[in-house]
């Protein structure tokens, strides 16, 4: 049932995706919405802001609300989430996306760019995941 | 009227985003890092929603590319490049690295902020300030 909801949770990402491709033309990548909101370009943020806003409110009601929603860890180290946040922002603007850009639009348009992103972050990360938890014991 | 269309779509597609990322659970980064911990207690419950998402785009894009221009605006605004370098592979090793470390991508660290989360409230601005650093150097 679990992997149901979570599987049901993707399509309606996806279904996201194709509303804002169908209805604005535009690639639902939050790296990129969000950088043109804080460098913003006359006539290019209203949407931005409207698309961000209602990930933010949708999703914190939903948390608030629905009983057993997965709700956000409290306790990871300051610092951790400082560097990890700096090198998230710095490496989405430096590769032209994320998770959303590169992974749910990029590959649904077979973009290959877009495929080998995916391939480097799922592995960078894989690798960074293994050396906190294991080589280093920590978190 | 047509700017306010535009918005209000964009408002329609951010909420549906953010319902399905809070329903699938990516926003919680134990789940992200129980997927990327392959040597630990394996969850694969990224994989429905990525799974989920990219089975819905890879049909539905189809059919909307397919049309000459999207419904409210003249053009479709889609990346024109092709070639792989190096800073598209050296920005998707450094994004993973932050990944990895602490299990937040930028949507769902955004969430995070709609229940005012403590770890999105340091993890935020920092992204931003990254973002701002890959500015400042790149315009040197």
């Amino acid at each position: 049932m679990h992997y149901a909801i979570a599987l049901a949770g993707g399509v309606l990402i996806g279904l996201a995706a194709t509303l804002l491709l169908w209805l604005n033309g535009r690639v639902a990548g939050v790296s990129g919405l969000v950088n043109g909101v804080l460098f913003p370009q006359r006539g290019d943020v209203a949407w931005r802001v409207a698309f961000l806003g209602g990930l933010v409110v949708a999703a914190g009601a939903y948390m608030a609300l629905v009983p057993g929603a997965s709700l956000p860890r409290t306790d990871f180290s300051r610092a951790g989430l400082v560097a990890a946040g700096v090198l998230v922002g710095f490496g989405t603007r430096m590769g032209n996306g994320c998770t959303s850009g590169h992974g749910v639009c990029g590959i649904g348009r077979l973009s290959m760019r877009s495929i080998v992103a995916v391939l480097v972050f799922m592995a960078t990360a894989i690798v960074t995941t293994y050396v906190v938890r294991h080589a280093w014991g920590g978190a | 009227m047509k700017r306010s269309a535009f918005a209000l779509a964009a408002l329609a597609s951010g909420a549906l985003f953010g319902v399905g990322l809070a329903m699938s659970g990516m926003t919680d980064p134990r789940r992200v890092l129980g997927f990327l911990d392959v040597a630990g207690a394996f969850d694969p419950t990224l994989l429905f929603v990525l799974g989920g998402a990219v089975a819905t785009t890879l049909v539905s894009f189809r059919f909307v590319l397919r049309r000459g221009n999207p419904v409210l605006a003249d053009t479709f605004h889609l990346s024109n490049l092709r070639h792989i370098d190096r800073t598209l592979l050296g920005g998707a090793a450094i994004f993973g690295v932050g990944w990895g470390l602490a299990g937040y991508c930028p949507g769902p660290a955004l969430a995070g902020l709609g229940v005012l989360s403590r770890e999105a409230a340091w993890f935020v601005p920092a992204m931003l300030a990254g973002m701002a650093v890959h500015r400042a150097v790149n315009r040197r």
